[in-house]
């Protein structure tokens, strides 16, 4: 497993750079993450991190974008505007948790 | 007397009570089998319908044929589930008190959960699914009319029965159109929310280059919002126009699922991937399409998955440790068109590999290439699934995966 260092620590990722050690992360890792991928953390994008974080927590599987809005209640179109393109990609990779992984 | 409860007799619950019918004592089980449709279908079939290769009767037969003797068949509908007291009630208002429950409803093609999608003038004009009976029989009296124009296959999300049923839907169709020489006066496009063909790298990357090779266009990280008239609308505002749309609508487990919040926002039951038992409920299972394991919607998982469910549950209900562990194996044909399939087989752990897949008798298939003979055993299972499969009897295709024959990739 390969090891990063991000905001001056070492930090697990995978070979995307997707984070494998959940208590690795926090808010200023977040942000730089963000910041890696061009995106400049608002009060929205915390709220999708947030639900990201508590849901991986409680379920143990990074929510999908339909989870995101159904559940997490913010949505899918939000989602777009603030994560661009890749959405369930990009904020999985930003609340530090595994890349969503499509069921083949 | 002890009372399980099998809802659904779609190919996970007919299975199940097949194979528990002979575990359990007719002494001390009643068994019993709700659904809510007196025919059974042979959904891999559908595929097949639209092309006129298969007739409907092909597909059909009826549900009590393959319930065993000793197993009460209920033809209803399930109002909900009140699993603190342990009672499946029907909308007539039959009460069916249980000890265990499986759950096995499947998911169903839900096309009213996407705006625009039921649009009365296009809907089974122009716009078709193929993932339920009606609407491939609808798509086969359609089908012969097109003679050109832009012809696109989309899928609204994952996950859907059968991920691989979309690509082979557009390789018939480019097969068909190139027999009746129409290829060249139409636009195929491939429309998908992953961001390939296929979400497994190296069955990706095999099938991507396959419509590559046969000049379909694939839309990738497509996710439709909606529709406006005969265009599809994704949330990041691109368009795609269609002459002709055949899509698979979000796919979604059974609403009294919900009704009775045993679900999650598909209405998928959150089950223990290796036993398929409720995370929130010791005594109701969850099997086939119904439950939410991160492994293919598709008839092999189920039956994989139900070979290893029938043992494990003789011990559960004796309180013993289930030994069995469900591995998430699948193993899927792929018809690429022209008489050829390819075969894949992987699990939770190990990608689509190409290889061999060793089967005595008639095997061995060729993994993740084109052959005829991949073709010929697609064909076989249809006669595999009326006679074998349903019944519960033995078929000789392990439960769990093998790496016997399978290429690994170089490690990097």
């Amino acid at each position: 497993m390969p090891v990063t260092t991000i905001a001056g620590r070492d930090i697990h990722v995978d070979d995307e750079g997707f984070l494998t050690v959940y208590d690795e992360w926090d808010d200023d890792l977040a942000k730089q993450l963000a910041a890696n991928i061009g995106i400049d953390l608002t009060d929205a994008h915390w709220k999708a991190i947030r639900f990201l974080r508590e849901d991986y927590r409680a379920q143990g599987e990074t929510p999908t974008i339909r989870r995101v809005s159904t559940v997490g209640g913010i949505p899918t179109k939000d989602l777009f505007t603030l994560f661009p393109n890749k959405p369930g990609k990009k904020m999985a990779y930003v609340a530090g948790l595994p890349k969503p992984h499509g069921c083949v | 007397m002890r009372r399980l409860v099998v809802l659904g007799a779609g190919t996970a619950g007919t299975m199940v009570v097949n194979k528990l019918r002979h575990r359990l004592s007719r002494e001390d089980w009643q068994i019993s089998v709700v659904d809510s449709s007196d025919r059974h279908f042979y959904q891999p079939g559908y595929l097949f319908l639209p092309f006129g290769r298969y007739t409907p009767d092909q597909v059909v037969r009826p549900v009590r044929r393959y319930i065993p003797d000793g197993v009460d068949l209920v033809q209803g509908e399930v109002e909900c589930v009140d699993p603190d007291a342990g009672e499946v009630r029907l909308t007539d208002g039959h009460r069916m008190p249980y000890d265990y429950l499986v759950i096995a409803t499947g998911v169903e093609p839900r096309p009213d959960q996407t705006p625009g999608m039921l649009d009365p003038a296009l809907w089974r004009r122009s716009i078709f699914d193929f993932y339920t009976y009606d609407g491939a029989v609808a798509l086969a009296d359609a089908l012969p009319a097109f003679d050109g124009g832009r012809l696109v296959v989309h899928i609204v999300d994952m996950p859907i029965k059968c991920p691989v049923a979309p690509l082979e839907f557009t390789f018939l169709a480019d097969a068909w159109l190139r027999e009746r020489g129409l290829r060249h006066r139409v636009e195929l496009v491939y429309a998908t929310p992953l961001p390939g063909a296929f979400t497994k790298p190296i069955a990706s990357a095999r099938l991507g280059s396959m419509l590559a090779d046969r000049d379909i266009v694939v839309e990738p990280d497509f996710l439709v919002e909606r529709l406006d008239g005969p265009n599809l609308v994704s949330y990041d505002d691109r368009k795609i126009g269609f002459d002709l749309l055949v899509t698979v609508p979000l796919n979604m487990g059974a609403e009294y699922v919900a009704r009775s919040g045993l679900g999650n926002e598909l209405n998928l039951v959150p089950v223990d991937r290796s036993t398929l038992l409720s995370k929130a409920y010791p005594n109701i299972f969850a099997l086939g399409d119904a439950n939410d394991i991160p492994a293919s919607k598709a008839g092999s998982v189920a039956h994989f998955s139900v070979e290893v469910f029938a043992d494990n549950f003789v011990e559960h209900v004796r309180g013993q440790p289930m030994t069995g562990r469900f591995d998430g194996h699948a193993n899927c044909f792929v018809e690429s068109g022209g008489g050829k399939a390819l075969l894949i087989d992987f699990n939770y752990d190990t990608e689509p590999l190409p290889g061999d897949y060793p089967l005595p008798g008639l095997g061995p298939f060729r993994l993740l290439e084109e052959t005829r003979t991949n073709h010929l055993g697609k064909l076989a299972f249809r006669w595999m699934y009326w006679n074998l499969l349903l019944p519960g009897r033995p078929i000789p295709l392990p439960a769990h995966m093998s790496m016997t024959g399978k290429h690994t990739p170089h490690p990097k």
